[in-house]
């Protein structure tokens, strides 16, 4: 099937097969942030902005981005550096493997709540399966972060 | 994991419901619990052109569409105003903002799963399906009734005077429920919806206040399974329908 969608800002057109999913294409067009972990829909590490909204591109047909925009990490990198050295400071992420992931649902709770509390910080990313750190060095850099600004 | 064949965004409810009267083609919903299914998917009819994915909000009621998810029903503000943050209570812990953002209202009833905090809580209210043959049906009459191959259009919640509360335990935040729970008083009866028994939500009425708990937890089946064993989940079916009870105001 052909589909058309924005990636990354960039229009494209595209030849996928029906249960193709949107991780296997995106990372075929060669955004290789998007990693596939659990592959059951519950880690968070596949999540992509579709329409500024976060969804799980591991579960996601390719043909449902069709007419829509998709940004992965390799679109966002200016939005992502604001905040990803506050997090790297606490040495949250080790292995990293998850970060991809985070960054992109820290993305989108930042412009949905740009002034979050703690508790809203770790209800939004209880999507986001991290096995090396316990969580709480993600939750510090972001709040540094947020801090930083009202600085 | 599923193979599909092919793909079809339906462009009338009559086209998608003639598509999925062959037992090798599948309604898509949000895709998150399908996609594990094992075996083949002949044609996946997609809702998603068919403007179901809106909530509507009138004086008498709620109009939720198949395709709106569960994030979305999480912040509608009326949703929250009148269940007093019940409904978004009840999907605020199933796994994250980006699985909300892809599950469906209509997939979690549809399903009629057992782990579902969707049905629970909606059973406890006064709601109803509409389904493109079938019409508008209770949904605790659908609840009991077999899959076939009909269309989910939308769950409408009508707005009776209520007051309800949800509470579920988990054994950690995001797993599914051990036990599942939605306590709602409307007009002078008393509603207690269990689910994760963990066969699929169960309603129980009752009109007395005082040992509404019990009843509950005595009428409530309940069976054993990795997150924990019949007798605990009918234990915590007592301690929760009396917790909820209490908030309630009826205890």
């Amino acid at each position: 099937m052909e589909i058309k969608l924005k990636l990354n800002g960039r229009s494209i057109t595209a030849s996928v097969e029906a249960d193709t999913v949107l991780l296997d294409f995106l990372r075929q067009k060669g955004c290789l942030s998007v990693k596939r972990g659990c592959d059951t829909s519950n880690c968070g590490l596949c999540t992509v902005l579709m329409d500024g909204r976060p969804i799980l591109s591991c579960s996601t047909l390719a043909v449902r981005a069709n007419g829509h925009e998709i940004c992965t990490l390799e679109g966002l990198q200016e939005e992502a550096a604001d905040f990803v050295g506050f997090i790297a400071d606490q040495g949250a992420d080790q292995c990293g493997f998850c970060n991809p992931g985070l960054v992109m649902n820290t993305i989108a709770l930042l412009r949905e709540d740009p002034d979050p509390t703690d508790d809203k910080i770790r209800a939004y990313l209880a999507g986001n399966l991290c096995r090396c750190s316990g969580y709480d060095g993600q939750l510090r850099g972001i709040r540094n972060y947020l801090d930083s600004r009202k600085a | 994991m599923m193979t599909i064949q092919k793909y079809v965004r339906a462009q009338s409810l009559e086209e998608a419901w003639q598509l999925n009267q062959s037992k090798r083609n599948r309604v898509l919903g949000g895709m998150l619990w399908l996609r594990l299914g094992k075996g083949s998917v002949n044609t996946a009819i997609d809702l998603c052109d068919l403007g179901l994915d809106t909530i509507e909000e009138t004086e008498e009621q709620f109009s939720i569409g198949a395709m709106a998810t569960l994030r979305d029903i999480e912040l509608h503000k009326g949703l929250d105003i009148y269940s007093n943050g019940a409904i978004a209570g009840a999907v605020k812990d199933i796994v994250g903002v980006q699985f909300r953002n892809m599950a469906t209202v209509g997939g979690s009833i549809w399903g009629r799963f057992g782990f579902s905090d969707v049905l629970t809580v909606f059973l406890a209210l006064d709601s109803y399906v509409e389904l493109y043959k079938g019409g508008i049906i209770p949904l605790e009459q659908f609840s009991k009734m077999k899959k076939d191959n009909d269309i989910l259009l939308r769950l409408i919640v009508r707005k009776a005077p209520c007051k309800i509360v949800y509470t579920s335990m988990r054994n950690q935040r995001t797993d599914f429920p051990v036990i599942a729970c939605a306590v709602a008083r409307i007009g002078g009866e008393y509603r207690a919806s269990i689910g994760a028994r963990p066969a699929r939500a169960i309603l129980i009425r009752g009109e007395q206040a005082e040992g509404f708990p019990s009843f509950v937890a005595e009428n409530a089946p309940t069976e054993g399974n990795i997150r924990g064993s019949a007798a605990y989940r009918t234990h915590l079916i007592r301690v929760l329908v009396e917790r909820s009870m209490t908030e309630l105001g009826g205890m």
